[in-house]
């Protein structure tokens, strides 16, 4: 086979991988509840893909082709598990499901269910994300690890974990009923926004993992959306990460500077995704259950009203930061609040609301020391403005932001 | 559990010590510092001489072997140490990624030896 033959198959794979993978690791898991074998499995079939296809064409239905291959080898592995009796009705049904596939049939969707059972309850908050990342994107153990700020080695082993207790713990396969619906979907749009706080917090310089990061999570914002149509606070989630996405190229300056959003440059921010994140908000609201991630939406649709009107509308900032803080106490929350009422209200007012922050909870958290260095510093206390500029400095990761801060400091 | 996190310098890190006290580098090293105080996982910590001031002592079938610089030959040398209070690994990382010498040169983050070890040799 010549080259180019093979880089064209290597491409359309690595295509079909991406497009397929979720699908079809949910598809091969949802009877066994064996997510490593469905994994490997696939893993096989994918080889296999790339020996077979240069030779023999892309095949009609790739999707149908790599499923009928991971399926056998599937059985294979099944088979010799010897848990015969457990297993022969799952051979059966998969055998059956085969000759379905064969003759053109569509497998069923079976990715919401992936989804809920990588964020069940029973499983480390921690691993909901990673799992994801994992099973319906088809990310390698050492790539989210790093992400993630954890030895490659120590991922593989959370990851091994958590799908033991998948397979062995009982964790059911299935759309929760409607009364956890809301608690249960809250735990995936977590697992989903902080794939996308990584990958945003990340993009230092020629790093592009960070970048990438927060694609998948789009990604996965949408495959979720496509799976619950009109569900709101999907919506919310989706126009959350869109705005945030669209000010990516504002954020540096060409010498890789920090840019804060207040001295951001409208035209730098990408319409389209701005456009397309209105569209999702506005749809979402009108079906009056705001929750969480819309109304974090609604904060960042009245940033990006600034591109229209040229100023930023503190005080419905803060009013909608007051109505988060009813739903969650989150920190950031809290923090934002008391930054939108400084710039509303004036200073005072804004120290004011973050004096009720509990110290315990902010020892090691970033953002409520830029923001009280940056209060201090509005109300002429030069000497605390410093000694909390320096909190902010040494806690923080990036070096643009550490620059950023120490030049404020001055 | 405490951890040690070591600090390996690139030679132009080492180079960048010799600024004076208002110079941003050293700057974002005393914010350091000072949140790994106010947090409260700070135990102790400090800084090494650049490596050519180092010696390297052999003992090898009884004869002395006396070696100029640095144990390792590297590019990045061992420039000093923190020793931190922590509950897990995962916030060791965390402190480490916010270190200012992870962003030029690197630092490992490793566990101190078990206290039935450390008391076996210090008594």
């Amino acid at each position: 086979m010549n080259g180019i033959n093979q880089e064209d198959t290597r491409r359309t794979v690595e295509r079909i991988a991406r497009e397929s993978y979720g699908r079809l690791v949910a598809y091969l898991s949802v009877h066994t509840h064996d997510l490593a074998s469905a994994e490997d499995a696939l893993s096989e079939a994918l080889v296999s893909a790339l020996n077979h296809w240069p030779q023999d064409g892309v095949p009609q239905n790739p999707e149908a082709w790599l499923m009928t291959a991971a399926r056998r080898s599937l059985i294979d592995v099944i088979r010799h598990q010897r848990v015969v009796q457990a297993s022969e009705p799952t051979v059966k049904l998969l055998k059956e499901d085969c000759v379905e596939t064969v003759t053109g049939t569509q497998f069923p969707e079976e990715r919401l269910k992936l989804l809920f059972v990588c964020a069940h309850p029973a499983i480390d908050p921690g691993m909901h994300t990673p799992l994801m990342l994992q099973t319906v994107l088809g990310l390698d153990a050492a790539r989210i690890a790093h992400a993630f700020l954890i030895a490659p080695k120590t991922m593989g082993q959370r990851l091994f974990r958590a799908k033991t207790k998948i397979r062995s713990g009982g964790i059911p396969f299935e759309i929760p009923e409607e009364h956890d619906l809301p608690e249960r979907l809250d735990a995936v749009l977590e697992a989903i926004y902080a794939a996308f706080g990584i990958g945003w917090d990340d993009m230092v310089g020629a790093d592009q993992r960070g970048r990438n990061l927060a694609e998948e999570a789009l990604w996965l914002a949408r495959v979720l959306l496509q799976l619950m149509p009109g569900e709101p606070e999907v919506q919310g989630l989706l126009a959350l990460m869109l705005h945030c996405e669209a000010r990516r190229p504002a954020r540096r300056a060409p010498d890789g500077r920090y840019i804060p959003l207040s001295e951001q440059d409208p035209e730098q921010w990408s319409l389209p995704l701005l456009e397309e994140a209105e569209r999702h908000i506005a749809e979402a609201f009108k079906q009056g259950r705001a929750g969480r991630f819309q109304l974090e939406a609604a904060v960042q649709s009245v940033h990006a009203g600034r591109a229209r009107s040229g100023r930023t509308d503190w005080a419905a900032i803060a009013l909608f930061y007051g109505r988060l803080i009813h739903i969650s106490g989150a920190l950031g929350t809290r923090v934002g609040y008391a930054a939108a009422v400084a710039e509303a209200n004036g200073p005072e007012a804004g120290f004011a609301a973050l004096e009720l922050i509990d110290q315990c909870d902010v020892s090691d958290y970033q953002p409520y020391w830029a923001v009280r260095a940056h209060l201090l510093h509005r109300l002429g206390k030069t000497r605390d403005a410093a000694d909390a500029y320096d909190r902010a400095i040494g806690l923080a990761e990036d070096p643009a932001v550490r620059t950023f801060l120490l030049q404020k400091r001055g | 559990m405490q951890f040690a996190l070591m600090i390996y310098h690139t030679p132009e890190e080492f180079d960048m010590r010799k600024g004076d006290y208002s110079d941003p580098h050293l700057g974002a090293w005393r914010a350091y510092y000072k949140a790994l105080v106010e947090a409260g996982v700070y135990v102790g910590a400090d800084a090494l001489e650049v490596p050519e001031t180092g010696t390297t002592v052999r003992l090898r079938e009884g004869k002395r072997r006396v070696q100029d610089g640095p144990y390792a030959d590297t590019k990045e040398q061992l420039a000093g140490f923190i020793i931190l209070e922590l509950p897990s690994v995962d916030a060791a990382l965390e402190w480490a990624a916010r270190c200012p010498g992870a962003s030029l040169g690197a630092v490992e983050v490793r566990p101190l030896a078990k206290e039935a070890l450390r008391q076996g040799f210090t008594g």
